[in-house]
């Protein structure tokens, strides 16, 4: 087992953190403050080459695996989160036209959304169902060639800025078999976004209601078989686990890092604070929990990279890493102390931006419900 | 609980009314805004909660911790924020004036302290001195007839409101060399300095108290000079039973919503509380609440009572205060998981309990801090030391 990085890993470790020391750093806390997004990020991410990594080069991507894509969202995600999450969610959008998409449709979608030149999102939540997605609502009626789609989602990270939204909605039975997917193109008529959410955390991150009524999608623009929807999804949310958890690797690693640096610098009762037991065994723990989530979440794209059953390994990296961040980024608090609460440092935020990660993309309790599924009722080898 | 006596009752529906009726329609937007409850505190004077622990004959309620610690997990279920500066005004500054301050300071002060005319605050730590308070640098020279005072106070509740502050300055060379002095917002010399912006509790203002020779007159020194160690510590002990009632509020809230939640909230055809995972998170909610609610109000019975030695009490305080902001901040935690999308947003409270619990762990003492005071009763001074 190899556990170094590439060359080209560390390349594409060292260009995103040039770019979040460039771009972010000076503008994040503020944002944050204000709740603003800067789509022209997204572009000169994509003049990057960074925001179709996963994609084939055919169409614009990077060309390169979830080793390298997970790299890319660790280190956006120590400068803000909520471009990690953009990238992740139009890289999701991609990635989805790429597995299940015509080739008309690929062509039509994949290369501005690769470039960053268009933004992706990705929507399958609505009020009355998270977790339990399969009861999904909103519809999508055959009329001709078209499909006529009437209903509310909810929770639509940058639904309201994106291009191009991988929508799904029922077109058959209830239940997970009567689920197809489509693309909804921005400006499609009776297609608008609602509200924004006011969040704990994420706040750069746009999350809104998208409303369609009676709105015409061709029916070209059905992506896979009618009633793949459920599949789609699962296989989207796969993906999303892997990126999740690198999210989550990169804020701890922030946090951490923050904290460590405090604890050398903050003196009291005439010492170093790291020199108590206290604070270097909380350290300690912090470092062991974040290095295993690390190497979990490494370990699931390389099963992924090498077209190997992840499905698993993802779902234990998804939980693993985010509730080891939601531990960390609280401990990094707990370090800084009274410094720690304000908003004078980042530890605070990122403890609120650790704990979306547990419940976005599949909560933990529904990563356990599979895993434990998995274990008992499926043998295993991996 | 169960040793609680009529009186007590009686003030707890009347602090659940209070906290119902003027802090629960102001909470979300002084929370959005950083902006404070100044209001309720005139309606606090009316009903006696600010000078809850102060003798009667000096205006006071009279009563004891219990009935403070049980106001605070009251008005801490609706809003954590106004009760922490609650807090500061009532135990760490008008309970100091009342318990220390001589018959004539009292006067001066309480009055306006206790009608809620004016606000009161603490000053204590410092930049370079939070957890190592006798760290502090703040330095009082006596000058005949008053002292100068130069110095920079921070982590300040009602820092940038209050008009009096009962602040620890030193006015010797030994680390022991403390004194008290009564601070008025209108003395030359005295400025408020940065507002803090939190990630919680941020309807109650904080900031910083810079002195720039301060003329103090003799007069609003509080106690001996170089003798305010012990009255400081002991007041902490008392902070940290009361503002365990905070989190115990926090908690309770977190639980209530969560369960509602669980019986409401469909999911897979089902109520969500109809799954394993759900009730653990509940019901091990539930039961470290309660435990933190037996040892905190246990603490504060035992110290009405007189029943614990000077270190005793310190220990019961650091256990009580411990345990309770821990098991708030998970609760927290996890109220906001049960709530799942919904949690996360600003529609639902359970977001700001878990950022105003965090503080419970930091502020009156880190958790740090109170695990060596327990390990220094447990095990003995020498053993401890030996650590350093």
């Amino acid at each position: 087992m190899n556990f170094g990085e590439t060359a080209v890993q560390k390349e594409l470790r060292d260009l995103t953190r040039r770019f979040v020391q460039k771009e972010l750093t000076s503008i994040v806390e503020e944002d944050e403050r204000v709740e603003r997004f800067r789509p022209e990020l997204i572009q000169k991410l994509g003049e990057l080459g960074l925001t179709g990594i996963p994609l084939p080069e055919a169409y614009g991507g990077a060309g390169l695996g979830y080793l390298e894509y997970t790299t890319v969202i660790e280190e956006l995600a120590a400068g803000n989160t909520g471009y990690a999450i953009s990238v992740s969610v139009t890289g999701l959008t991609q990635i989805i036209l790429n597995l299940f998409g015509t080739p008309a449709q690929k062509e039509k979608y994949i290369p501005s959304l690769a470039s960053g030149k268009a933004i992706g999102a990705f929507s399958l939540s609505e009020a009355g169902s998270g977790s339990d997605a399969g009861s999904l609502r909103t519809s999508a009626k055959r009329e001709g060639d078209h499909y006529i789609v009437n209903g509310t989602k909810l929770w639509c990270t940058q639904g309201d800025l994106a291009n191009t939204v991988i929508l799904l909605a029922r077109t058959g039975e209830p239940g997970a078999k009567g689920i197809s997917a489509f693309v909804i193109e921005k400006g499609m008529p009776g297609f608008r976004y609602g509200k924004r959410e006011k969040k704990m955390g994420w706040n750069t991150s746009h999350t809104v209601e998208l409303i369609f009524e009676q709105v015409k999608v061709p029916a070209s623009n059905l992506v896979g078989k009618l009633g793949d929807g459920f599949k789609i999804a699962m296989t989207a949310l796969d993906s999303g686990r892997i990126t999740i958890g690198a999210t989550a690797v990169g804020i701890a690693r922030a946090a951490l890092n923050t904290a460590i640096s405090h604890s050398q610098q903050r003196q009291q009762f005439g010492k170093p604070i790291s020199a108590f037991q206290g604070v270097s065994f909380m350290l300690a723990d912090m470092a062991v929990q974040l290095d295993a989530a690390q190497l979990m979440v490494q370990r699931a794209a390389w099963l992924k990279d090498n077209s190997l059953p992840h499905s698993h390994e993802a779902a234990m990296a998804k939980l693993f890493a985010t509730d080891m961040a939601m531990k960390v980024t609280t401990d990094a608090v707990q370090i800084l102390g009274g410094s720690g609460y304000t908003q004078d440092f980042p530890v605070e935020r990122y403890m609120r931006e650790a704990k979306a990660l547990q419940i976005v993309e599949g909560t933990n309790q529904i990563q356990r419900h599979i895993i434990g599924r998995n274990l008992t009722q499926v043998s295993h080898s991996s | 609980m169960w040793f609680f006596s009529e009186e007590h009752r009686m003030l707890q529906e009347t602090v659940r009314q209070f906290s119902k009726d003027v802090l629960a329609p102001r909470i979300e937007k002084l929370d959005d805004e950083e902006g404070f409850n100044r209001e309720s505190f005139y309606k606090m004077g009316e009903l006696g909660l600010l000078g809850i622990t102060v003798a009667e004959e000096d205006g006071g309620a009279g009563l004891d911790a219990v009935a403070a610690t049980l106001t605070m997990e009251e008005m801490g279920a609706v809003d954590a924020s106004t009760t922490l500066s609650y807090l500061a005004h009532t135990i760490l500054c008008v309970n100091q004036i009342g318990k220390n301050g001589s018959p004539e300071q009292k006067k001066q002060t309480l009055p306006k302290l206790i009608s809620g005319e004016w606000i009161g605050g603490m000053g204590m730590s410092e930049p370079e001195a939070g957890s190592d308070a006798l760290g502090m640098k703040t330095r009082a020279v006596l000058k005949g007839d008053h002292y100068e005072i130069t110095g920079t106070k921070t982590w300040i509740t009602n820092g940038p409101n209050g008009d009096i502050f009962y602040c620890y300055a030193k006015t010797g060379d030994d680390r022991k060399d403390i004194s008290t002095f009564l601070i008025d917002r209108q003395i030359s010399g005295f400025s408020t300095g940065k507002k803090f912006s939190k990630m919680g509790m941020r309807a109650s203002p904080t900031g910083e108290l810079v002195f720039d020779h301060c003329r103090v007159p003799v007069s609003k020194r509080v106690g001996s000079e170089g003798e305010s160690i012990r009255m400081m510590m002991r007041n902490l002990d008392l902070e940290r039973i009361t503002i365990s009632g905070i989190s115990l509020g926090i908690a309770r809230s977190a639980i209530e919503v969560a369960t509602r939640y669980s019986k409401e909230r469909k999911a897979f055809g089902k109520p969500i509380g109809a799954f394993q995972q759900i009730q653990e998170r509940l019901t091990e909610a539930s039961a470290w609440y309660e435990a933190c609610r037996s040892l905190t109000y246990q603490a504060a019975k035992m110290w009405d009572l007189g029943l614990m030695k000077g270190k005793e009490a310190s220990m019961m305080a650091a256990k009580a205060k411990l345990q309770s902001a821990q098991m708030a901040t998970q609760v927290a935690l996890d109220a906001i998981q049960i709530l799942g999308g919904y949690g996360y947003t600003r529609e639902f409270p359970v977001e700001r309990y878990m950022r105003d619990a965090k503080l419970m762990e930091i502020g009156a003492g880190t958790n740090e801090i109170l695990r060596v005071i327990i390990a220094r009763q447990m095990l003995g001074n020498d053993v401890v030391d030996a650590g350093s």
